[in-house]
């Protein structure tokens, strides 16, 4: 009886704490922001107007409710500046996830191969950069990619090329760096699934008459893929609204919304606007979000 | 010793009709259709510092449905293995229809293994499961309908070919496995422990179905089993393997009734053993004198002993019990075994009884003998008095 109390309360809480969560750090904050995103850019503090104000009494908050308005959702339709952002995060996010999955696999599938001892070892090097600030690596990267860098004194050193090459600024620079920012989050989940897998499937496929090629197509390849929905939304989501890796490696020509939300924000100064794309950036990203969340559920259903 | 009776067989199988698809086949060569269908020739695999396949030789014939009995560790799983082409083997060859196939890659072999967990696999649907094998051969869409239909009837599972394989049960997924793996009408069937995840009922009915299955298709089915039961049960023909090596290779009377040594004679069912030395022999009788059991009298073995030290051993159920012990006929009586003792234990289990009996010197016999009616009124009770007997002919004596 009284036993039965005592773990009724913390069960019950450990229920609710994860919408107490979402309610307090998302939900609230998120309230905020979708507010400012409808309200008006103002030289004031706070740089938005309406301001509710729940001193001055009913009707002034009516009246600042009536002065919320879709302009700035309207403007990031209407100028193509924001659209353009959009579609370049959209394509910097496929094809970086494209090139994680083309680098990432190998390696995952290398990995869970190794003899068991050796395994640890190849987990802990693909963990160890993460011991290091992501900033300073990505710092580093600007050291070696610059003008007088070391990728280019090594290319002249070796006569490969006559002139130092422009690495910095490009949108080369900027895939190599969110590839190797990452390959990580790529190579964990691929290695967990193809780890686990046992070797009678590929086993009985080779018995089967498939050859090495079909054993990896038809087999472990499928039988991987929950691993690799997992590998690439953990990549793709984040890319998109990836901001330090373009704009400390890309050139300022075109940009991520990332780049854009930040400029709004800190050197516009246009709360409502930056807010207005922080929506639109979450709606976007919903969509893969939730096919990751089905993805997970389904894999636990499996086991 | 054991291996002779297993060579010189002739691969006397009629020439079936090959597919008429690309499936792997291998023809025999003319000049030595005498061979068996598979011959392993002093086959040996080493892991590591561990032996385990030690330099082993083997022949089965076509049409034959031949265990590999042994505990777990003897080997056995590894030599199927090198049959189905998993692992290589150090040295010896692996002749199939007369081609060595020891090096040959597991998808370039005629041979297909059913699998201990079934290893289906789970993305594709039953169906798919089974037409599997038969699209790497490249065998046309139709026929391929054809051939899993085929197969879908053969093991019974007619309407759930569209079911994955985690909508079934273990005896369904069982049921499919073994259809997959006899979809492309392999030259040898292996089979590792196919019917370990069972319970006991299912896996005694499907015992049954699996030797009707191959009487009827007059396949080769090599099974590797530690269930000595199952073993006796489907096989034509039982090898014993002990740390890599061949113990014996016998039908399973010979192997029950004539094991090849004292460590058969325990690993397959129940035995009686008594350690002593050859007294004496005449007319095919061995008069042995044992530490525990006085003098026995046995009949000599077909193979001449080359030592005294031997053992006798007897199986319970040859071993009977009585109050005073059978003398109707002096001369009959003086050629039996009589063992005095007293009941120490009585285990009641069905179908029959089995007894221990604790001799005067200490040692206990057990005999078990069946229950062959409803009412015994002359069952025997704890501490009773008994004389356990036995016929000379119901000793093997063994070389120790």
């Amino acid at each position: 009886m009284s036993g039965r109390r005592i773990f009724a309360r913390p069960a019950r809480f450990a229920a609710i704490a994860p919408y107490v969560w979402m309610v307090l750090f998302f939900l609230v904050p998120f309230g905020f922001v979708l507010k400012i995103g409808l309200s008006q850019t103002a030289i004031a503090q706070p740089p938005y107007t309406p301001v509710f104000d729940l001193t001055e009494g009913f009707a002034a908050i009516k009246a600042a409710v009536a002065a919320l308005s879709l302009d700035n959702f309207r403007l990031l339709v209407s100028d193509n500046l924001y659209v353009l952002s959009y579609l370049r995060s959209l394509v910097v996010a496929l094809v970086s996830t494209a090139i994680l999955l083309a680098i990432g696999y190998p390696i995952a599938y290398g990995m869970a191969r190794l003899p068991k001892r050796w395994q640890g070892v190849a987990m802990m090097l693909v963990i160890v950069p993460f011991w290091t600030s992501f900033l300073i690596r990505i710092y580093a990267w600007i050291n070696i990619l610059q003008h007088d860098g070391l990728l280019n004194q090594i290319l002249l050193a070796l006569h490969i090329v006559a002139v130092p090459v422009v690495w910095l600024s490009t949108d080369s620079a900027m895939y190599l760096g969110i590839v190797y920012s990452y390959l990580p989050f790529m190579i964990l989940p691929l290695y967990a699934t193809l780890t686990k897998m046992e070797p009678m499937w590929e086993e009985a496929a080779a018995d089967l008459g498939a050859a090495p090629l079909e054993v990896f197509w038809l087999v472990t390849f499928p039988l991987s893929l929950p691993g690799v929905g997992a590998g690439v939304l953990l990549c793709f989501i984040p890319i998109v609204g990836e901001f330090v890796i373009p704009d400390l490696l890309a050139g300022s020509n075109s940009l991520m919304i990332g780049q854009t939300l930040w400029l709004e924000f800190f050197t516009n100064k246009d709360w409502p606007v930056a807010s207005a794309v922080a929506i639109v950036l979450l709606a976007l990203l919903l969509a893969p979000l939730l096919l990751y969340d089905r993805l997970q559920r389904r894999q636990m259903e499996a086991r | 010793m054991a291996e002779e009776d297993t060579k010189i067989e002739a691969a006397a199988e009629p020439a079936k009709a090959q597919p008429v698809v690309a499936l792997p086949v291998l023809v025999p060569p003319p000049q030595v259709a005498d061979l068996p269908l598979l011959r392993i020739e002093g086959v040996g695999k080493s892991f590591g510092g561990f032996r385990a396949v030690d330099r082993l030789s083997l022949d089965v014939r076509a049409g034959e449905f031949f265990a590999l009995l042994g505990p777990s560790g003897c080997g056995k799983t590894t030599l199927l293995r090198m049959l189905a082409g998993f692992e290589t083997p150090d040295e010896g060859r692996i002749l199939l229809s007369g081609h060595d196939i020891a090096q040959y890659l597991p998808h370039e072999r005629p041979v297909n293994m059913m699998f201990q967990n079934y290893a289906l696999f789970p993305h594709l649907t039953v169906h798919d499961n089974i037409a599997f094998g038969l699209k790497r051969a490249g065998m046309a869409r139709a026929d391929v309908a054809t051939r899993v239909a085929e197969m879908m009837a053969l093991v019974k599972l007619e309407g759930l070919e569209k079911r994955k394989p985690d909508q079934l049960s273990g005896g369904q997924k069982q049921r499919v496995a073994l259809a997959r793996s006899l979809a492309r009408r392999p030259q040898v069937l292996l089979l590792d422990e196919p019917l370990a995840a069972l319970d006991k009922k299912l896996r005694e009915s499907t015992q049954t179905e699996l030797m009707e299955l191959q009487r009827r298709l007059g396949m080769t089915f090599i099974i590797v089993t530690h269930d000595q039961e199952e073993a006796m049960t489907v096989a034509s023909r039982i090898g014993v393997m002990d740390a890599g090596r061949l113990e014996q290779v016998a039908t399973p009377r010979e192997l029950y009734e004539a094991p090849a040594s004292r460590w058969i004679a325990e690993f397959i069912g129940d035995v009686n053993v008594f350690d002593g030395q050859v007294e004496a022999r005449e007319h095919h009788r061995l008069t042995i004198l044992t530490r525990d059991a006085g003098v026995l009298v046995a009949a000599a073995p077909r193979n001449p002993l080359t030592k005294t030290a031997v053992s006798v051993a007897i199986r319970p159920e040859k071993v009977k019990l009585s109050r005073r012990g059978p003398i109707a006929d002096a001369a009959y009586a003086q050629s039996l075994n009589r063992l005095e003792g007293v009941v120490s234990d009585v285990s009641y289990l069905g179908g029959l009884t089995t007894y221990k009996v604790r001799l005067d010197s200490g040692a206990v016999v057990r005999s078990s003998m069946a229950n062959t009616t409803r009412i015994d009124m002359d069952a025997y009770g704890l501490s009773q008095r008994v004389v356990a007997w036995f016929t000379p002919d119901d000793c093997m004596v063994l070389e120790q």
